[in-house]
Order: C-alpha cells, then structure tokens, then sequence
C-alpha cells in the first residue's frame, strides 16, 4: 500500500517533467541501444569468421613433414620427405580421435579439354577428404576405395575449373580431360564453396585417388601432407596432441628431438581471429559503456536538480506528514523509473539500430542475450546508484528548513 | 469541561548561535481545548514561529512538556513526529504550498497518501467531502494557476481538514490575501470552528484575531497576554460591511 502510493507520486512527477524526463533518459537510451548494438555488431563479426573458418571444417587437422635440420641448411617444409603411407596407415589405426584422415598429395599442371584449358592443382586424396573438408558434390559421385587401390583414371572438378574447361556449359560429368597429357575421365563435380577468409579460391582443384597422383604424375611415393578430421571441434586439440605422439613414436624421435612434422588444427585458428574481433568487441564495449555512465551522471543531475527544486515540495510533503524514508523512496522510484523505462526504450532501440545495420550496411550482426541482460542492468544499477545520493540528501532535510527555502 | 487539545507547560527552547545562546521561549504554559479558536500574536522575534513550529510537531522543545490529543512529544524520533504530523495535525501556510500542476483533488489528496491505512476509494471520497466542505466541489479538477489566491488557500484549507485533525495550524493563512479574501476565508475558519474543529491560528494581524475566540500574545519569548474573546466578531458581517466590488 505504502509502495503503491509512493509509485503514485513518483510516476506523478515523472509525468509533471515529461520533457525533463525525456532528456535524462536520452542519456540511458544511447548507452544501452549502443552497448547491444555494439556487442552485436562484435558478436556478429566473430560468429561469421567462425563460420567461415568452419566452413573450411573446423575440425580439420592438418599433418604436414616438418623442415630437415639435420643438414646445415634449413629446407621448407614440403620439400622434405618425413611423411610415407606408412604413417598414414598407422594414424588411420591407431588415432581415436580422427573419424576421418586421408593422405594429400598434390601438385600443378594443366587441365585439358578439347580446345579449352587451364591451370590448376590437382589434389591426390582418398574418399574421406569430402568429409574432411565439409564439401558436397553438386553431380556425379566420389571415387571408391577400389577406385583408389586400383589407381583408376578418374577425377572430380571444382566449379572453376568446370567453368573454364567447360566454357559451353556441357555436363562435365562422363567427359574426359586430361591432367599433364594423362587422361582422366570425370566423375563428379565439387558443389561451388567460393573464396575463402584468405580470398583462396576452394573451387579452383582437381581431386583424383591418391595412388594415381602419386604414380601416374608426380611419380612419388612420399606424402605432402595428411589430413583428418577431429571427432568433434572440442576434441581437435586432443587430436593434434594424439597424432603427434603417434608420430613421433612411428618417426622414432628421441625425447630431446623435435618433431619432424606440423600438426595444426583449425581451432588455432579460430582463435587467433577470435581474438582480434573479440578485441575489437572490447574496444566497442567500452566506448559504450563510457556513455552508459554518462547516462548515469545524468540521472544524477537530474535527481540533484530536482532536489534542490523541490526543497520546498518536500517540507510540506514532511509537514503533512512524509517520513525521512517516503521522500527518500520518492526519488529513488522516480530514479528506477526513469532508468528502468530508459533501459527498455535503450533495448529496443538497441535492436532496431541492429537490424538496421544488418540489413543497410549488410554488416553481420548477432544479438546476444547477455547484451541485453548485462546493459539493462547496468542500466538498472547506474540509475539507483545516482539516484541515491540526491534522494538521501533530499530525505535528510530538516522539515523546517526545506519549507522556508525558497 | 471539554477534552484539552494542547498542553503545553513550561516550554523552553534554546538555540545556540556560535557561543550565544538564544532563548526563543522561556517558559511558556497554555492549554487549548477542544472546539477554541484560537490566535497566536506575537511581533516578529516574539518566539512565534517557534511557538509554531513546535505546535506543529516539525520542532521539538529544549524543555518541559507538550502533549497533543493527550500524546506527549518528549523523546519521540522524526518518523513519530511525521505520524503524528500525519494523524493530528492540519497545516495551513501562508503562501498556500500547493503542488504545482497538480489538480485540487490530488493536492487534497496528499497527506492521506502517506497514512496507509487509508484506501484509494477512501482517500478520494474524503478529499471530495473536504473540498465540498471549503465550497469548491466544482473546482476538484482545477491546477493551482486556474484558480485564485483565495480558492487556492481553500484548497489548503480542504488539504488539512482531509485527514480529520484534532487541530488546524493555520500560519499567516490569510498574509498573502486582500482584505475582501482574507474576510472570506476567516468566515470559512469560523463555520469550520462552529464545526468543532479546533483551530490554533498565528498572524500578527490585530484584526484577524478579533475574529477568534481567544487570543494569546507572545513577546520576547513569554506569554504577555492570555484572554478570552468575548465579542467575537463575525467575519460574514464585515465581509457584508466591505464597499462592494464592481464587477
């Protein structure tokens, strides 16, 4: 009953200073909506490098020979031979956090089709790499294992590749081209997957049975790389640790000596872009938090003012018979409110201002619940904070004196 | 002999300037009972406003004792004081101190805001009676700047009989007002007195205070006079006897 009419006069005045009101709200307003726009806006940047960077398979581990130091002279990686089948078959075995590995070989040349031709890469892997790298085919079908055993003449095209050779716009599929004069019959074609974070082009590839590449045009036995797949993104470090003790265990590598091989996972790195957009989110944060707090000191302001205003209004609200705790309950309603319907206004407009830059700046936006949570309550919170000090003041006043103010 | 409103007996109060002690009242005794009509005279410097203060519960005594509708005030805290502020006592000041933009009703409205006890329904109930009761049943919606000096003290005047006072504290309630105004509300202050309310009125004005029905005159802080009026003037009359207005 007490509360309910304290409400009363509070809302009372808030309504009587409708344009007072308004303004210090403003101030509220801008802090929260920019706090969530903000934190949008970080959110939304992280969410589409991670999905970008997954898009490439996020649980994609890489393998790859390590430089020769035992030479005088330090040679790239790649150029040493460290990784064999062997090492393949032995992960493939012994790894329990890989669903999925397969060997990588790969090497430059020339995709020829009748008049039409044009440079690409051609990657020698077994059928597990679509699934190692999220990739679909658009038509036809993957290679089989026996396909690889027998190291068959086949190969699947990327979509650029496609275009180029295939300039007409015949069905590839069933046609045959040929990779450095060898001729290979395609069997499938790459659903498109454009550029990548790193503006590499993913369709631009050749992919055929590991064993043709290896014999029939780099006339190697060694391997370029070896790829897998993690059981899950949360696995994928395990999973590099694994590998790499299967590894070194298998290249007998004395405790003193360091390994012979890089494994990598992409959640490095995720990480590492994470941490530039999560600072970027920081930055933001606390540029909007600045103005949170103005809003704050504004509330302040206000409240100060507003006591001092109605120093009069409060010695008759006394003399009638308000205790010290109304007045001071008075003001710090008329505090919340004012926080509290700014903190509302702030959220929506916070979500508009975000769904307008979604869809006019076509920035990638993504509205945490936390945003909202954390912005109201500081709003909350800065709000009862600042209005406080006055309303305490206020509540202290000495009846007498606050009716002889003038 | 009727129920005493106030007892007040030998009140002191001291306050200290810097070193200086300054002795607003020294030894004050009086009772008011219940149905007077009383005025507090008094030259400024007189110890009339403290005099005032201290009946309306917003001060409290150095020493002796007082006691309001049989309560003494010795002791109690600033939430007591306010209850019975709230309870007891109807305030009436000089310059009106209405709220602002608020309508008639609501400034009538709030001392019951802060007594708990009373409901929603109650409380507007009362507040109609009260303006009613002041003549300004058709003004309830009217903000303080629609309505006249005089109409805006009627509105006090509702304001501190709207929580059934034992006493009406009145200070300078007519200073503010013209002759013909002034007349007006101290016939108002008469019927509400014929009424039975007790009403302790402070003004310097001599003739305000022929309108009561007892007159004490403080000066220097002591009682120098303390009579009962037997002549009461009737406010209606000379209100009657004013040069009319052209209107």
């Amino acid at each position: 009953m007490r509360i309910l009419n304290l409400l009363k006069i509070a809302f009372k005045a808030i309504v009587l200073n409708k344009m007072r009101t308004l303004l210090t709200m403003l101030g509220i307003i801008i802090g929260v909506a920019s706090v969530i726009a903000m934190l949008a806006i970080g959110e939304g940047s992280k969410e589409s490098i991670r999905s970008t960077i997954s898009n490439m398979g996020s649980n994609m581990i890489t393998i790859r020979p390590g430089t020769d130091d035992r030479g005088p002279a330090r040679g790239s990686g790649g150029d040493v031979q460290t990784l064999t089948l062997k090492n393949f078959e032995v992960i493939k075995e012994k790894a329990t956090l890989l669903s999925y590995v397969t060997p990588v070989v790969n090497g430059g040349g020339q995709v020829i089709s009748g008049a039409n031709n044009w440079p690409s890469t051609i990657y020698g892997v077994n059928p597990d790499y679509l699934e190692i790298k999220v990739v679909g085919l658009q038509s036809g079908s993957m290679f089989t294992d026996a396909e690889v055993k027998s190291a068959s003449k086949v190969v699947i095209l990327g979509q650029t590749v496609v275009d180029n050779v295939f300039p007409d716009g015949q069905e590839p599929v069933g046609q045959m081209i040929r990779f450095d004069n060898i001729p290979f019959k395609v069997i499938g074609v790459l659903e498109e997957k454009g550029e990548n974070t790193f503006g590499q082009d993913q369709d631009d590839v050749v992919i055929a049975p590991y064993t043709t590449v290896q014999k029939r045009i780099l006339a190697i036995d060694y391997l370029n790389q070896i790829m897998g797949s993690a059981v899950s993104e949360d696995d994928a470090p395990d999973a590099v640790i694994e590998v790499t003790d299967i590894l070194r265990e298998e290249h007998k590598l004395m405790d003193n000596e360091e390994d012979d091989f890089t494994v990598r996972s992409m959640e490095e790195l995720i990480s590492t872009f994470s941490s530039t957009s999560e600072m970027l989110t920081v930055l933001l944060v606390a540029v909007a938090s600045i103005s949170l707090l103005i809003g704050g000191i504004g509330i302040m302001n206000i409240m100060y003012v507003s006591v001092k205003e109605r120093t009069k209004e409060i010695g008759l609200r006394m003399a009638v018979g308000g205790k010290g705790s109304d007045i001071l309950l008075q003001f710090l309603i008329e505090a919340i409110l004012i926080s509290i319907t700014g903190g509302v206004l702030g959220v929506l407009l916070g979500l508009s201002a975000t769904v307008f830059i979604e869809k006019f700046l076509h920035w990638p936006t993504s509205v945490a619940m936390y945003s909202i949570i954390i912005s109201f309550a500081v709003c909350a919170v800065t709000g009862i904070f600042f209005g406080w000090y006055p309303a305490r003041k206020a509540s202290a006043l000495d009846p007498i004196t606050a009716l002889r103010y003038e | 002999m009727s129920k005493e409103i106030i007892k007040i007996e030998n009140l002191k109060r001291e306050f200290t300037m810097g070193t200086e002690t300054v002795h607003a009242l020294r030894g004050i005794s009086f009772t008011i009972e219940e149905g007077e009509f009383v005025t507090i005279m008094g030259s400024s410097g007189s110890g009339k406003s403290t005099m005032l203060n201290i009946l309306g519960c917003l001060d409290q005594p150095t020493s002796g004792t007082y006691e309001i509708d049989g309560v003494s005030m010795k002791d109690l805290s600033r939430n007591e004081l306010a209850t019975i502020r709230n309870e007891k006592i109807g305030f009436i000041f000089q310059s009106y101190n209405l709220l602002a933009r608020t309508s008639a009703i609501e400034n009538v409205e709030l001392p019951l805001l802060y007594n708990s006890k009373v409901s929603t329904d109650e409380r507007r109930e009362r507040a109609i009676k009260a303006l009613e009761m002041v003549g300004l049943g058709d003004r309830l919606h009217h903000t303080p700047s629609q309505l006249s000096g005089g109409q805006q003290q009627r509105v006090a005047i509702a304001r501190s009989l709207v929580n059934n006072p034992v006493m009406i504290l009145a200070d300078e309630a007519t200073g503010n007002l013209d002759t013909r105004t002034s007349y007006e509300i101290m016939s108002l202050f008469q019927d509400l007195n014929k009424k039975g309310i007790t009403i302790t009125f402070v003004t310097h004005e001599p003739d305000i205070a022929t309108f009561s029905s007892r007159t004490i005159v403080l000066k220097d802080g002591s009682i120098m006079q303390d009579y009962k009026n037997h002549k009461v003037q009737s406010a209606a009359e000379e209100l009657a006897k004013l040069p009319q207005e052209n209107h």
